[in-house]
């Protein structure tokens, strides 16, 4: 019983040791560090300019969607970050390390799962997790430790004997992300992590960065926005290599918003019945039976609108709100500043 | 970290069969080799021993063995080059060695020590195989060591050329062909050019081992090896690092 007790303490030291602690700190911190940031970086392939004077900042504790289409220039950013590739100017620091002149240094606060995911398919879970921790500059004594996290954090206990070549893609994407993680960097960089998954997967995934956000600093690209909306603190924008938006991502989905609601009336009136409700902005009708009604967002007819409809037999079927989505919040503002190079 | 990149490749190369089956393969035509000369060497022994200074084992056998040795090396190595860094690129595995703390020379250096390792264990199994003569008959041990010597700095210099053209492509195949295309080309210059001072001679690493076969360690040759080998594992260090320069 005593026994059991004392492992269970320990257990539970374990977890709020390494699960807490850094929320604590943040808790603790009001002004969380700058873990990552990149000063006027431009990049060229060629004579063609990719990368146009960038500048990102990035906290402790934060997840940071980069959001932008095809070829908007993400991943050219993200290998830049990492090292893989030399900005043609600028500066990027890690941690307060500079990059470009002490790499070895600044390298080691960096996870970094590119599109595809790195992996050595004739080899183990286990030996390859081992060779990137190693990699890393993990020492022989905290290997297993730090295997043993990373493996539990990607949910991999159950495959870590495999060879990874046998392994679906979801596990391969998994393993992908657990040699970035191994290390516990300070900055998390993850190029499009859920692309090709189920579901179900997207879900484990976007779990895993949430959490991940707690204790280091995570940036992600994307083109789906969804993941954007579920997963990130922060947004910002990519169209041909330029920064065009940057806001928190709750922030976002107020751009270009409009208030207003769907409306279906088993009676419905007139249309200038309904205009003439204090407060509606525009009426417009979308079937015989249904209106979107569009109001400023200061003066909310909704209450007005249901007593209204009561009083004179309207019969609601139905009353939506419209949600302005990231979706058209990207389409507004990518249409908008989108200038063709 | 040197040693942790040449231990994840010899790794990666026994987890091949066909790194065994080449294996098996090459040890059973060394073996048939080396059971061929010295069938021969039995059959004239007799007419050799009536010379007043007679040859013995060591080069009748032996020699003869490190040169074929060498030259099937020629055709091997390229086939174990082209994977070091043409196949990381195909697979897009280059991105976790670029983005870990690792400069480009313990890339190089280990994929270098990795393969050639392997490859030593390979050779080391001729002058294992030579030994067992001594069983019969006296050895020369100088000889036996200066080819053993030169079949390694050869071996060598295979591989650093190997390893730069696997560097320059991403497609295993042509840094294959590629490798050996210039092995061929250097070996043929050699061969080719009649005259005994023609400078070709000296471009060809083949051509310096042959001294080291006779039995003659000589300083130029090893100079000669050192340089090659030292100039493509810088070439391919460039190499890499153009990598992040240019994409």
């Amino acid at each position: 019983m005593a026994i059991q007790l004392l492992v269970r303490a320990y257990i539970l030291g374990y977890i709020q040791h390494y699960s807490q602690l850094p929320a604590l700190l943040t808790l603790l911190n009001p002004t969380p560090e700058i873990t990552l940031s990149a000063h006027h970086l431009t990049r060229s392939f060629g004579k063609q300019l990719i990368i146009h004077d960038l500048d990102l900042q990035l906290k402790r504790g934060e997840v940071l969607g980069l959001l932008g289409h095809n070829g908007a220039g993400k991943s050219t950013t993200l290998q830049m970050l990492t090292g893989c590739l030399l900005p043609g100017s600028g500066k990027i620091e890690i941690c307060g390390i500079d990059l470009r002149q002490k790499p070895m240094q600044a390298k080691a606060h960096i996870g970094y799962l590119p599109e595809s995911p790195p992996l050595y398919r004739e080899l183990s879970v286990n030996d390859y997790l081992t060779f990137a921790a190693r990699l890393r500059g993990i020492g022989a004594a905290s290997v297993a430790e730090a295997l043993n996290h990373a493996l539990q954090s990607c949910g991999l206990e159950s495959v870590r004997k495999k060879i990874i070549s046998t392994l679906s893609k979801g596990y391969q994407q998994r393993v992908g992300i657990a040699q970035a993680i191994i290390h516990r960097p300070a900055v998390i960089v993850l190029d499009e992590p859920t692309v090709g998954l189920d579901p179900a997967q997207i879900r484990d995934i976007r779990n895993l960065i949430r959490e991940l956000g707690n204790s280091s600093s995570v940036i992600l690209s994307t083109h789906l926005l969804g993941e954007v909306e579920s997963v990130c603190d922060r947004v910002e924008i990519m169209q041909h290599g330029r920064l065009i938006y940057s806001d928190s991502s709750a922030h976002m989905q107020h751009y270009g918003q409009v208030t207003g609601f769907i409306v279906s009336l088993r009676h419905p009136p007139e249309l200038a019945e309904l205009e003439s409700i204090p407060g509606v902005s525009r009426v417009e009708q979308t079937a015989p039976d249904t209106f979107r009604i569009l109001h400023t967002p200061e003066n909310n007819p909704g209450s007005l609108l249901l007593s209204l409809a009561a009083q004179k037999d309207w019969q609601l079927l139905q009353l939506t709100p419209l949600h302005a989505t990231l979706e058209d919040a990207f389409v507004s503002i990518t249409g908008e500043k989108g200038v063709k190079p | 970290m040197i040693r942790l990149i040449a231990l994840r490749e010899l790794r990666c190369l026994f987890s091949m069969p066909s790194t065994w089956f080449v294996l098996a393969a090459f040890q059973f035509i060394f073996a048939w080799f080396f059971l061929a000369r010295l069938e021969a060497f039995l059959e004239i022994q007799p007419q050799l021993a009536q010379l007043a200074n007679p040859p013995g084992a060591s080069i009748a056998v032996a020699a003869p063995l490190f040169n074929t040795a060498a030259l099937l090396l020629m055709m091997l190595v390229p086939m174990f080059t082209m994977r070091l860094i043409a196949e990381e690129r195909r697979n897009q595995t280059l991105a976790l060695l670029l983005s870990s703390p690792l400069t480009e020379r313990h890339i190089v250096l280990g994929k270098f020590a990795g393969l050639l390792i392997f490859l030593l264990a390979l050779i080391a199994c001729l002058p294992l195989m030579l030994y067992t003569l001594a069983l019969g008959t006296g050895l020369d041990h100088g000889l036996i060591l200066s080819n053993s010597a030169g079949l390694i700095l050869l071996t060598a210099s295979y591989v650093a050329l190997g390893l730069y053209i696997s560097a320059l492509t991403t497609q295993p195949v042509i840094a294959a062909i590629g490798a050996l295309a210039v092995l061929v080309g250097l070996w043929l210059a050699d061969i080719g050019s009649s005259a005994a001072d023609s400078p070709w001679h000296q471009l060809s690493p083949l051509y310096h081992f042959q001294n080291f076969n006779a039995g003659l360690l000589d300083s130029r040759d090893i100079l000669f090896f050192v340089l090659f080998t030292t100039a493509f594992l810088l070439l391919t260090m460039k190499r890499l690092h153009n990598n992040r320069v240019y994409g």
